[in-house]
This record gives C-alpha cells, structure tokens and sequence, in this order.
C-alpha cells in the first residue's frame, strides 16, 4: 500500500459514506466493493522502482493530497458564460455539463440527434441491466487509479448510437472544475457505445478556471462496434495548479475506426493514459495529440496499443511544445500479438523545445510478435530553427511575433485536422495566446481574456 | 547615398571573409555584385540584413545616414532593407498570408499608419500573387514549405512585391530559375526602380543583366570589391572569367 494514511483515510471515508447512501442497484454496489479493495491494495503507483507504466511521473503529490468529495450542490453558482469562457462551445452540439463531476443539467444543451445521451446516474435508474453489462467492461480496475474512479464515481456520460445511424450531431461532455474550496477530487467516468456501423462524434473537455487546485480522475470506456467510426475529441486545459489522471480505454471490433485527437495544456501533474484494444480484423485506429506545457507542469501521454488481429493499422501522431522548465512525456508501445499478421503500425512524436529548461521523455517502442508486418517509429525534439527566426525576422517581425507564429505553425499539423470548428478555433487561441514563445505565465488567463 | 559600406570588415569563427569592403549605392540605382564562389557575397548580403553568427571587426555599413550595425535584422527591416534569401527558408505550417499580413503591418505600424484591413490585404496579395505567377494552391501551404527551388525565388519576389523595400538586396534570386522566371524577377526589378529606392543583386549571371540594366557591376574576389565598372563588366566576365582579374590583383 502506498497512500498516505491522511490522504487514504479521505477516500474510505468517502467510500464508506456512498456505500452507506444506499439507493443504488447491488450489481453496482458489487463493482465499486471490487475496485474499493483493489484500491486498497494497490493505492497510487507511487513506488519508483519495478514501476514501468509510471517510470516518468511521479505522482506522489496526488497520492499525498486530501481531496474533498464534491456535494450536490457544485454546479451551483456556475454560470453557462462560465462554461463557455473555459471550453469550447458550439449551439448545435449535444452538451452536457458536470461541475465538479456533478451533472448540471441548467448549463448544459440537448440538440436533436440520433444519438442517446444520458447521464450515468440516469441510465442506471433507467435500465441499470445494459449499463451493469458495459461499466468496467474496457476500463479494467488494475491501475489504482482507475479503481478509485470505479469505487468512487458520481455521475458521467452514457452515448450510444443505433447501429447503422449516420453522421450525427456531435457529442460534447465538458466536465469542469469548480475551483471551490477545500480543494476538489472529481471522478468523470464515460461510455461511449458506437453500434454496427454507425458513427458518433464524441469531444470530452476537462477544464478548469486558472489557479484553482483540484483532481480530476477520468476514466472514458469507448466500445466500438463492427463497422462502427468514431471520431473522438479530447480537450484538456486544466488549471496549472491541477492534478489529471485520464484513463481512455477503447476497444475496436472487426472494420471498425477510431479517430481521435488530443489537446493538452495546463495541469502541475496530468496523465493522458490511452489504451486501444483492436480485437477485430480490418480495424484501424488514428490518434493525434498535441500537448503543451509550460512552467513547471508535467505532462504524461501513456499509450498502449494492442494488435490482436490481423489487417488492422494503428498511427500515432503527437507533437509537443515544451516552455520553462516543464516537461513532458511521450510513451507509445505497441504491441502486435503473434495473430496479428499485415499489422501497419506508425509512431511520431516531435517536440519543439522552447527554453534550456524544458524536457521531453519520448519512448516509442514496439513489442512484435508477427512476422508479417510494417512498423515504423520516429522521435524528435529540438528548439526553434535560428534561420528561420531570421528569416522571419528580416521581414520586420519582432522576435516574439516570429516565435509565436513558429510555434502556431508547428502546432498547426494537429490544429487544422480538426473538423469541428469550435473545437479548433478554441484550441488554436489557446495555443497563441498561451504559448507566446518564452513563458506562457498564464495561459489561461490570456486566453479566456481574449474570448 | 541609400547604402554606404565603409571598409567593412567580417569573419567567421575567426577566419576573414570580408576584408575591406566598401560600396556606396546612391538612391534610384540598380548595382549588380558579381563574383566566384565563396568571396563573400551572401556574407555581405546576410551582414547587411542583420544575420547573427558574423563578427563585424571593422568598418560600418550606414543606411540612409544610419548605421545599420547596431540594429536588430527586424530593426533594419523596417528601416526599408530587404534581403531575398539564396536559399529561402521554409516555415512549416506558417500560413503565407499571415506571416505577409503581419509583415506589412509591422512596417505600417512604423510608419504610423494602421493595419490593412482584411480587405486592403486581400486585395494587394491577390495582386502580387498574380504577378509573380505563383499558383494560389500552393499559397496554401506553410511559407516555403516544400516549394521547388524556383518556387521559392517567386515566394520571395511576393514578399519584395508586398513589402516593397526602399533597399532591396538579392542574393542570386536569378539562379536556378527557368527563362519566364527570370524575364519575372527583373521585371520586378524594373518596375521597382523608383528616385527613392535601390536595388543590389547578387548573380552569377550575366543573363540576367540583359533585362535589368545596371548602374554598377563589381566584382567581389576574395572578400573585397576587385573591380567596379558598368554593364560592359560583366560581359568581360562572361567571356573571361575572373581569372584575368585575379591575375591583375
Ligand atoms: N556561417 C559560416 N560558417 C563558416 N564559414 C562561413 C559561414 N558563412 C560563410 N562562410 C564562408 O565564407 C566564405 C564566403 O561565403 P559566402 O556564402 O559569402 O560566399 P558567396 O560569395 O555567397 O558564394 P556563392 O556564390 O557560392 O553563394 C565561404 O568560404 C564560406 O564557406
Ligand atoms: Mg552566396
């Protein structure tokens, strides 16, 4: 075990007394008993030695930290201009809001769709049977991070889509932090469920007002069904001062896609921790990501991904943008399995250093057990050309327009494959307005000033 | 005078490239500097626009009555001087219209006046576009960004177009150019030609001094001017070489 006895202590206090609230079905009962003792065993991954998956993020300020439980009444105070000022926002989405990882049905926006969007809670009460038959059935309760998120969920998302619908209103849960005092743990949890051959647009935001202090803890189950696409949106820009531990389990069937992009900032210490499980022939998967750091943050982008079957491709494209004495991580394994014939497999990660301080730890790596297969792996990391500082330079732009619009232009790769405008819009001004070359003191704050 | 270099002195990691260099170019004139490989040239051109990485030991180079060496590169340009690069560099992902809006308006900004509208800059880029003959596709793509070496000589002659310099320097934007390109850029040239500005080409060519008439050829030979003459010079180049005037030096 290794929490401390302050900080563990918080967590069965929080346990015990939603176990004791009652009110909800045995089977979920049964699957937060399970993660609470697994919780209890394991703890947070805090050793430094024998510990792989977190060799390169010491999470011992999580682990040593009391977290309060939010109430009912988080969302309470929090205004939609709020909201908008903090994540992206488009009417014509489907969008539900949690404050705190408490459902505020008054922020959020219900537009027609052929998707089904519930709140966990909700889908529970409804028809708790299918929710009991998918909750945990990707997330897998190992990690203890995980399994505290499983002990200790409150409320989240339920999508699914019928088989066979087509291009649909996209899909936006935007869990939020309150940033009230004493400082708050949250614990999101999402399941996303694409039936056979359909297609769903899923964005997750994580957000935060700037300087709060607070830990969310999200797990996100996709299951994507035969033939299914989705594309899914991830847009983190926690507080600094926050802690972010996200677990993304995907699973795909045969002829299935996965299409998903990460944006990163923000966050003292943050966990993007992607697994995708291809377990059908002809399936393939694409995930992006963009991560920028600054100042003394961390930030982890752990990612698994496990060839099962053959056909299947998997492509990993991240770029990084490292400023102050931040740093960053890149760990993306692969795995083929010895079935997995006529795999296609591609890993990059290129990072743009912008100060002396700055570090990345990038770790592609493969683990191949088919003989039959293409692979390729690449990692780059260096500072801003000088030439081209110059270059731009002679034109008559200051140093610092040069470098920002450098920086724009190597973020822009990620940025412009956005298809939802909204989404790329927003992640664009937080790139320039944040990363303005040398120090990005307070990214969020410029970029909400300039909404 | 528009440019005056005085004695102009450079090195490299201690080693002279430029030893004594001097070179006044008076306001409305087009001057062509020639000359071998490795005498000098870019590092005369990339010393004038500002290029860090060169140590100045000696001598001045005085821009419209001040002196330029003190001056950051963006300083300078906005002063008026302009340097189209011999091997442009590329900005990924760096959107063309921004990086020339930004551009324009920082020297607009100087001179007091406010942005281009949205419109305004429209319109001239569309100009500009169109005259250097660049493809609008290709406009798409960041500044440079995997241009062919010839498109590239055209990104730079838009950039001259828009931004048009009071100095102009032009380090072999002839090479490598196929003949409609090169009818292009001294077109440019010529039609920059005003009382007011000036114009210094670096080439290897003396084709290109067939379109653009030049007021003075010098040839720079291993890090100083070793002959200054009119358009008749470069044609005893052609036909010579620069073995005659090392001969004579
Ligand atoms: N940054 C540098 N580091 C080391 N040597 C340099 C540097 N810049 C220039 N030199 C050297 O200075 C000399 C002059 O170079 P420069 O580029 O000015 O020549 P040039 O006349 O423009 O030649 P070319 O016709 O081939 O373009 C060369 O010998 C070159 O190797
Ligand atoms: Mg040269």
């Amino acid at each position: 075990m290794t929490h401390s006895p302050t900080a563990y202590e918080t967590y069965e206090a929080d346990f015990l007394r939603l176990a004791r609230r009652g009110g909800e079905p045995a089977w979920l009962r049964e699957i937060r008993a399970a993660a609470w003792d697994r919780f209890a065993e394991v703890g947070f991954p805090t050793e430094t030695r024998g510990n792989e998956p977190w060799k390169y993020t010491n999470v011992g300020p999580i682990a040593r930290s009391a977290f309060a439980y939010p109430d009912d009444g988080a969302a309470d105070g929090v205004s939609p201009a709020q909201v908008k000022a903090l994540a992206p926002w488009d009417d014509g989405w489907t969008t539900l809001v949690f404050v705190d990882g408490v459902y505020a049905p008054a922020l959020s926006r219900i537009s027609a769709g052929a998707a089904r969007v519930r709140t966990i809670s909700g889908a529970v009460a409804a028809d708790g049977v299918a929710v009991s038959e998918r909750l945990g059935r990707c997330a897998s309760i190992e990690d203890g991070f995980t399994a505290v998120n499983t002990a200790l969920m409150r409320d989240g998302a339920v999508v699914e889509t019928q088989d066979d619908s087509g291009r649909d209103t996209p899909v936006h849960l935007v869990f939020m932090a309150s940033g009230a005092s004493p400082d708050r743990v949250s614990y999101p949890r999402t399941l996303a469920l694409a039936g056979r051959n359909s297609r769903l647009t899923l964005v997750e935001s994580y957000v935060g007002p700037p300087d709060a202090r607070y830990f969310t803890n999200a797990v996100v189950e996709i299951a994507v069904s035969e033939g299914a696409s989705v594309e899914h949106y991830r847009y983190m820009t926690e507080s600094e001062k926050a802690f972010h531990v996200g677990a993304t389990r995907v699973r795909l069937d045969a002829g299935a896609s996965f299409a998903s992009t990460s944006f990163a900032t923000g966050s003292r210490i943050a966990r993007n921790d992607l697994n995708v499980h291809i377990d059908g022939e002809g399936a393939s998967c694409l995930l992006k990501g963009l991560y920028l750091t600054s100042g003394s943050q961390h930030l982890d982008n752990h990612i698994n991904i496990d060839h099962a079957k053959p056909h299947c491709s998997s492509d990993q494209f991240f770029k990084g943008i490292l400023s102050g004495r931040s740093r960053a991580v890149f760990s993306g394994r692969v795995l083929v399995r010895k079935d997995a014939q006529k795999t296609v497999a591609r890993q990059s990660d290129k990072n743009l250093l912008l100060s002396e301080g700055a570090r990345i730890n990038t770790k592609p790596s493969l683990e191949i057990y088919a003989d039959d297969i293409q692979a390729t792996h690449g990692a780059t990391a260096g500072a801003v050309a000088e030439d081209a500082l110059f270059y731009m330079r002679s034109r008559g732009l200051d140093e610092d327009t040069a470098r920002q619009l450098l920086v724009a232009g190597f973020a822009a790769e990620i940025i412009d494959s956005i298809s939802l405008d909204a989404l790329r819009e927003r992640a664009a001004l937080t790139v320039s307005s944040g990363h303005a070359a040398t120090g990005a003191k307070s990214q969020q704050g410029r970029a909400i000033a300039d909404v | 005078m528009l440019l005056e270099i005085r004695d102009l002195r450079v090195s490299v990691d201690g080693a002279e490239i430029l030893k004594g260099v001097s070179l006044a170019v008076a306001p409305g004139q087009v001057h062509a500097i020639m000359g071998p490989n490795g005498s000098g040239k870019s590092t005369l051109a990339n010393v004038i626009a500002g290029r860090p990485g060169y140590d100045v030991t000696g001598g001045d180079v005085v821009y419209d009555g001040e002196s330029l060496l003190d001056m950051t590169p963006d300083e300078r340009a906005l002063a008026g001087v302009f340097l189209a690069f011999q091997y442009p560099v590329e900005l990924p992902g760096v959107r063309n219209r921004q990086f020339l809006k930004s551009a324009m308006d920082a020297r607009r900004e100087r001179a007091g006046h406010d942005n281009l509208s949205a419109r305004e800059f429209d319109k001239m880029y569309r100009e500009a576009v169109r005259e250097v003959e660049i493809g609008e596709e290709l406009m798409k793509r960041g500044v440079n960004e995997g241009f062919s070496g010839g498109e590239k000589k055209r990104s730079e002659m838009l950039q001259l177009t828009l931004i048009d310099p009071r100095l102009a320097l032009l380090d072999e934007t002839d090479s490598g150019l196929d003949i409609d390109a090169l009818r292009l850029v001294a077109g440019i040239v010529n039609r920059r030609r005003r009382p007011d500005n000036a114009t210094v080409l670096v080439t290897h060519y003396q084709r290109i001094l067939g379109h653009i008439t030049p007021d003075y050829v010098h040839v720079l030979l291993d890090g100083k001017i070793a002959q200054s003459g009119g358009r008749e010079l470069a044609l005893k180049l052609e036909e010579k070489g620069y073995e005659w005037l090392k001969e004579g030096s």
